[in-house]
């Protein structure tokens, strides 16, 4: 790896319950500027919440955060963050990308775009409207911009989500299961994006069930299960087999041939 | 069928007409603010506040508008301290009866219809808002209120055209709307079918126009859900 980077996350014991159940039970994690971190683990290992967690969508029920340098404060016991202006100042430097795309129905794809740099950031209107146009171009969305999402394929949305996040101009990216509600002949368009993104020097966190993707894009893997980290290290070493058990358990469900 | 007549009849309903409309639009305009209210007491978090916006919905829902209307009219005139209270110069007047009971029944069914219309905002949405930064009034006025808008307006044109149609019912506390004015000429002529067939053609142009409106108003803001890929 290169010379050490900053770091832009940092976790330290961060713990998240649902009720009676420990999601994540303590988790220290470091990401560095311009790296591109997979985050894989089973269903129910807490790799979701976790991200969500990063950028407060969930509050952690104890645990240390610091984004971009600075520690975000916290109210014991989940109950919230200390100070919004801090968590709306930092979230917009953290964007997020969400499985279900979530663009906002009763705007054009264009809209979307435009919608935080314009109201959450002030900025002017014809320089947004130009920066605009041009990551729809980079995602190939030009034609599409006066459509609504409900007009667009699955890959369509999600290529405008990530249009839209990269639109904040923000420090790190989150992918959260960005291709899970995709059909599989749209999983490519949306990757090859990421890809992309990637190459740039990008920081980029990405919770992923594609495993080719995580182990040719990534710069480190970080394998959750149960609550914590089980294994973290460089694709490769982790890919190569023999690192963690539990890993090589897990990717052997995904390299089982097709029935 | 003596058309004389019936045109006749006609125009003299009409005069109702703007009684009619201005009861509705008074009363879906207050509704509508007390409506806020009542939504704000629901979600406040205080307990007390909730308690009171539902027992308040659950009573205006629960009791026919016509039993409200004769309550405000006829019985709070009965207690005393209404009558010597500041409000009787405006509690006296029949006119303003009406408004006040038009407009507590339909706040209590806007109140749900926004409690319906926000809760139907898919909470993906309102998640990338923040995810981007937004919080707090500019989430709901960019993000919440015009989703929740798009999802209460159909809703919400149904309770306008019911308020419409409920002024007839003001006709009972002598308010001379159409209604009132086809028992008057029913009383002299006794011509109920004419009068009523003009009555009923009378309100239904205006709730035909209403839906119109409303319509109108729907396909605007619905460009969204509307499939036109190419």
């Amino acid at each position: 790896m290169k010379t050490e980077t900053a770091p832009v996350i940092v976790t330290e014991a961060l713990s998240k319950r649902f009720g009676t159940v420990e999601v994540l039970k303590g988790i220290d994690f470091q990401a560095r500027d311009g790296e591109v971190v997979s985050i894989l683990g089973a269903s129910g290992s807490g790799k979701s919440t976790f991200l969500r967690c990063l950028n407060l969508l969930e509050l952690p029920t104890s645990g240390r955060l610091h984004l971009l340098g600075e520690e975000v404060r916290l109210r014991e016991g989940g109950k919230g963050a200390a100070d919004r202006r801090q968590v709306d100042r930092l979230r917009a430097q953290v964007a997020m990308v969400f499985q279900n795309f979530c663009l906002w129905s009763h705007k054009t794809v264009l809209e979307n775009l435009m919608e935080a740099p314009l109201h959450v950031q002030h900025r002017k209107r014809a320089e947004v409207q130009l920066e605009a146009m041009a990551l729809l171009d980079r995602v190939g969305l030009t034609a599409r911009a006066d459509a609504y999402p409900a007009q667009l394929s699955g890959g369509q949305q999600q290529r405008a989500a990530i249009a839209r996040a990269l639109m904040m101009k923000p420090r790190v990216l989150l992918f959260d299961e960005p291709t899970s509600a995709l059909d599989p002949e749209l999983v490519g368009e949306v990757l090859k994006v990421m890809r992309d993104l990637a190459s740039e020097g990008r920081t980029m966190l990405i919770v992923t069930h594609e495993m080719a993707f995580a182990r040719d894009v990534s710069s480190r893997v970080v394998f959750l299960d149960g609550g914590v980290v089980a294994a973290e290290g460089p694709p490769k070493a982790l890919f190569g087999g023999g690192f963690n058990q539990r890993f090589d358990q897990f990717i052997s469900r995904f390299s089982q041939p097709a029935a | 069928m003596d058309w004389p007549f019936l045109l006749d009849t006609t125009l003299q309903l009409l005069s109702g007409v703007p009684l009619a409309l201005q009861l509705a639009a008074l009363s879906l305009t207050a509704g509508m603010a007390l409506a806020v209210l009542a939504h704000a007491a629901m979600v406040s978090g205080v307990a007390p506040l909730q308690w009171t916006a539902v027992a308040y919905t659950d009573l205006f829902r629960g009791t026919p508008l016509l039993v409200q209307i004769f309550f405000i009219y006829y019985g709070l005139g009965q207690i005393p301290a209404v009558r010597e209270s500041a409000l009787w110069p405006i509690l006296r007047e029949p006119y303003w009866c009406a408004v006040l009971a038009l407009a507590l029944n339909t706040s209590a069914y806007c109140a749900e219809i926004i409690r319906g219309a926000l809760a139907a905002v898919p909470p993906g949405e309102v998640e990338a808002a923040r995810a981007c930064g937004m919080s707090g009034l500019l989430l709901c006025r960019r993000i919440v209120w015009p989703i929740a808008l798009r999802h209460g307006l159909p809703i919400y044109g149904s309770e306008a055209i019911l308020m419409v149609k409920a002024t007839s019912l003001t006709s009972i506390i002598t308010l001379t709307e159409i209604t009132g004015i086809a028992h008057k000429l029913i009383a002299s002529t006794y011509r109920v079918v004419e009068i009523f067939v003009a009555a009923g053609v009378i309100y239904l142009a205006m709730t035909f126009l209403l839906t119109l409106v409303i319509g109108l108003a729907e396909r605007r803001l619905s460009a969204h859900l509307t499939h036109r890929r190419n």
